[in-house]
Formats: structure tokens, sequence, C-alpha cells
């Protein structure tokens, strides 16, 4: 009792509960992922019965391993390709429309400000249906050039990724602010040469951690891919994933293909970081403001 | 620097935006109000002058308690209750812990926290479905444990859809609430318990009130895509007494022809999050000026 007193009275002292539910959260939310990715390299049949450890869902079985299996290799290229297509298209599409937003005040900017934001607060049901709607039923150029495919894919994939490059480099343009622009048109630099020198060497970091986020955001992308998708040979991983999770059939090779998507999106996003903290490390000091950035928690909480 | 200058960086984005936004928007809002032809295709009313409600009604009325799609909208809403419920009892800890009592170890669970946000969803449903399934590790415990017939986990089951949802999505909520309680002053508790409040009044009436507009922000990021999930139901449950409304969505748009309806509940969905971003802005209005 008087134990129990005293901790009251000093709050700054060991919180032995919070530590225990923070403990347990993290390996509650990690363990799960582990345990299916050891599974990949079980040596039987069984996604969720131990039979041994071995490789043959990796490489070894000369037909049902990943890189074997023209279902899961074709999933994991064509995943691979989207993701490219989308960081190409979305990046510069994005960092323009970043510096515009940032820059442009005056008659429509609040609207195209709040646009931007759309596809960031609509579920991504919302999102898929409509572009499949206007991508099947409206017989109008552009829409009646673009079939369901890769194409759409891309073209859905980089709509929803827009709004995150422009977050990220949005919070990296606030974080520089105006001073180095200015400081180069009083030494007499045009503004495009402004930009050019200065500005854009500055928001290299955010434009570098946009990209693999970017790569990310595709990779793991399953709503809009999927509804945009035409046929097998469109199929991503996330589609192959969700037809297959549930099938008695389906072996540890599943598994291993969703053991890739992870870690490549954690390489991804963990360069992102690393990248990101180093080249800001002149303006922006430490590294919890550098994670905060790059979530583009700042802009939504 | 002129304003038309910068307006030209912005008009790419923008034009793609209004193509694959706005547009497409309308798309739905036309399919809802359009027909279907003598072959039952269904057929957009492009022009506002041909609009049929019948699809909307006949959705929104569906909507109402009693309504054909009335539990697709209560499980919808009970589901997001208790998971953004249950996100609140183990986040706010959480976050809380991390925020403001971890010292050496902050780093690390951070990154640790982080990790769930970029493992594949689809991956983290999948590691559920191998541990619920009757012969997965969870029923061995069971077992274990004396209880000779444990549930079928992955069949019709709410409360293992509500756990993945729970597990799904909590990331995006410890988050945003991490952030705000660490940015939080020390010094206004300090000065709270200078004052001579308790501990927990001191939490109770200055840090608990100073982290909600992150609550809110991080309760705003988990609400929203768990409306329109229809997936972790698909391989959780995979069956029809745990649909949710974008189960319905996705069965009207993707695998009948009545992709009208579809449309129409589309708005339903738009319908209830308007109410709910509505009441987020108010409340963020009020924080914003409380704590100006």
């Amino acid at each position: 009792m008087s134990r129990l007193r005293a901790k009251l009275r000093n709050p700054w002292g060991k919180p032995r509960f919070l530590v225990a539910v923070t403990w347990a959260y993290v390996a509650w939310a990690l363990l799960p992922v582990l345990v299916a990715m050891l599974f990949s390299f079980n040596d039987g049949r069984s996604r969720s019965v131990w039979q041994g450890f071995s490789i043959r869902w990796w490489w070894g079985d000369p037909n049902q391993s990943i890189f074997h299996d023209p279902q899961y290799t074709s999933a994991l290229v064509h995943s691979l390709e989207l993701a490219a297509l989308d960081m190409l298209i979305a990046v510069p599409l994005g960092v323009l429309l970043a510096l515009g937003l940032a820059r442009w005040r005056g008659r429509g900017s609040g609207a195209a400000n709040g646009l931007m934001l759309v596809p960031l607060v609509t579920p991504e049901i919302v999102m898929a249906v409509s572009l499949l709607l206007v991508f099947t039923q409206l017989a109008v150029v552009p829409f009646s050039l673009v079939h369901l495919g890769t194409g759409a894919q891309v073209i859905g994939q980089v709509t929803f990724s827009l709004s995150y490059v422009v977050v990220i480099v949005r919070s990296r343009l606030a974080s520089i602010g105006p001073e180095y622009e200015e400081a180069a048109r009083d030494l007499g630099a045009t503004s495009l040469a402004a930009l050019r020198l200065v500005l854009l060497p500055l928001l290299l970091p955010a434009i570098l951690a946009s990209m693999l986020i970017v790569f990310a955001l595709s990779i793991d992308d399953f709503v809009v891919t999927q509804y945009m998708s035409s046929n097998a040979s469109t199929t991503t991983i996330p589609m192959f994933l969700y037809a297959n999770a549930r099938g008695g059939t389906t072996t540890p090779a599943l598994n291993a293909l969703a053991s890739i998507l992870v870690v490549t999106t954690l390489i991804g996003v963990g360069i992102a970081y690393l990248l990101y903290t180093v080249l800001t490390r002149q303006t922006a000091p430490g590294g919890a403001s550098a994670l905060r950035e790059l979530s583009g928690l700042e802009a939504t909480a | 620097m002129t304003a038309r200058y910068w307006r030209g960086f912005a008009l790419p984005g923008v034009a793609w935006l209004c193509l694959f936004v706005v547009v497409p928007a309308y798309a739905v809002l036309a399919m809802a109000m359009g027909r279907v032809n003598l072959l039952l295709v269904p057929i957009p009313a492009w022009s506002p002058a041909t609009w049929n409600p019948g699809w909307v009604s006949k959705a929104f009325s569906g909507a109402l308690p009693g309504g054909e799609y009335w539990p697709a909208v209560r499980n919808t809403l009970v589901y997001v209750t208790a998971s953004l419920g249950l996100c609140f009892a183990i986040g706010y800890p959480v976050a809380y812990y991390v925020a403001r009592h971890a010292k050496r170890t902050k780093t690390l669970l951070v990154v640790l926290l982080v990790i769930p946000f970029w493992v594949s969803y689809l991956l983290r449903m999948l590691a559920w479905i191998g541990l619920l399934s009757t012969d997965g590790y969870v029923n061995k415990l069971l077992i274990d444990i004396g209880i000779a017939h444990p549930p079928n986990w992955l069949n019709g089951n709410a409360y293992s859809v509500i756990l993945a949802l729970v597990y799904g999505y909590i990331p995006y909520f410890i988050l945003p609430v991490f952030a705000g309680l660490d940015r939080i002053d020390r010094s206004q508790i300090e000065a709270a318990r200078d004052l001579g409040a308790t501990p927990f009044q001191a939490f109770m009436r200055v840090t608990l009130p100073l982290s909600r507009p992150s609550i809110l922000a991080g309760a705003a990021l988990v609400v929203l895509p768990m409306f329109g999930d229809y997936y972790t139901n698909d391989l959780i449950s995979a069956s029809p007494r745990t649909n949710m409304l974008g189960n319905e969505i996705n069965l009207f748009v993707q695998g009948g022809p009545e992709k009208n309806l579809g449309a129409a509940l589309v708005l339903v969905l738009m319908a209830i999050l308007l109410v709910l971003m509505i009441y987020y802005v108010v409340q963020t209005a009020r924080d914003a000026r409380r704590f100006a």
C-alpha cells in the first residue's frame, strides 16, 4: 500500500504496467508476421503446421517454388513494373504540384489544396469504384483510351500516390523556408535559376524519399490495383495473396511471396529514411523530425 | 514572381486530379442515378435531366434499420466502433509510454511501431489466417489449456473480424497519437503538479485534453479506411453473416450486374462519412480555438 502511494506521488518512476502493455503490443504486432514469414521455410505443404525446415518453396521445388512457378514470378514482375511506372509519373507530378500549391496564392488555390487532400480522406473502395466506372462507362477521350489492365492500374496508383508526394515535399519546403531562394534572387539569379540551383538540391532528400515511399505504396496496394486489373496477366503480389490466402491447396510458396513483398517494402522505406536523415542533417537536425516529415504526420496530426 | 508562374507548376497535378478524382466521382453519381436497358445492362445517366432517383432511394431506405442493407450497415457501425475502442484502449497506453517514459529504448520502440505500418496489410491478414486456422497455433494453445472444442475462427466469426481490423489499422492510430503526446511541453504537466494536482489529475486535466487533437486525427485515420474495408472480411470471415457495407458495394459493383445499386451504396457510404467528417472538422476547430 505504501509502495502504491509512493508510486502515485512520483509519477516519473518506472511505469511497469505501461512497459508491459507496450512490449506486449510490439510482440502482438510483429510475431504473427514473423511466424508467417518463417512458414515460407516449412518443409511440408501446410501453412499452419510446422513440418521441419527447407528452402523448397523458395528455390528447391522444380515446379512449385516461387521462382519456378510462372504464376508467382509474373505477379512479382508485374508488381515491380507498376511500382516503377507509378514512381516515374507520380513523383515529378507531385513535386510540381507541391511547389505550385505552396506558392500560388489567389483564386482557385484553396480549391486545388482541398482537391489534393481528397484522395487521402476517401476510402480506397470509393476511389476504385469511381475509376472503374469512369473507365468502363464513359466513352469520351481520354477515358475511352484507357483500358483496364496496366494502364488503368498505373493511373489509379498515381492518383492516390500523388497526395503523399505533395505532403512530403511540402513539409520539406516549409522546413527549408524562403530565405535560401531569396538570397539567390538577391544575388541576381532568375527565379528559374534559383529554383534549379538552390531549391531543387535542397528538395532532393524529399524527392528521393517520396520516390521510395511511392514505390512502397504501389507495391502494397490492393484495392485500386485489383479494380483496375483486367486478367491474370495483370495480377500483382497483393492480388495473388488475396485470391489464394484461404485456399487449402496453396503452399508455403505464398508465404515466401509475401515475405519478398515485406522485405522489399521495408528495405525501400529504410533507405528512404536513412537518405532523408543524412541529406537533411544540415537544415533539420534530429531523426524524429525526419520520421515525422516522412510519414506526413506534421500535416495530418 | 507572378501568381500565374506558380499556378503553371500546379496545373498538371490539378488537371490530373480533376480527370481522375472529380470526373470519376461524378461517374458514381451518374451510375447511381442511371437505369438498366432491356438486357439489364446498367446505363449511367450523365445528364442531370435524365436522372432516375430509384436506386438511390432504394439504397438509402435499405440502409435504415429493418432495410435490406441494414445488417451490413449495422455490422459496419458495430465493428468500426468496437475496433476504434480497442485501438484507443491498446494504442493510447503504448503511444503514451513511448512518448513520455521510454528513454533509452525510445528510438528502438519508434522503429518497432513504424514497421507494421509498412508491412503489407495482406500479409498481416495472411499471418492471422495461418494462426487462426483449425490446425493453427491459436487452437493448439486452446486445446493445450483444456478447451476441447475451440471455435472455428475463420468462418463468419465477428470477433475474428474485429480482431483483424484492430490488428490491421492500429498502427495508423498509434503514430499520430505518439507524435501528439511527444510534442506536449513537459513543463505544463510539471506546472499542474506544482499547483497541487495529483499525477492522475494532471493526466486527466492536462495531458489528455492536450492530446485530444491527435486522438481525433488517429481516429479519423483508422475509421475512414475501415468504413470502406471489404477485404479483411473476405479473408478472415468469408461469410455473408459478417458482411460490411464495403462487401455489399464490392459485390454489386464487381460481382453482379446491379452496378447502379453498388454506386448508390457508395453514396450511402459517403453520406455516413460526411457526417463523421463534419463532426471531425467542428471538433478540430473547437480545439484550435481553445488551445490558441
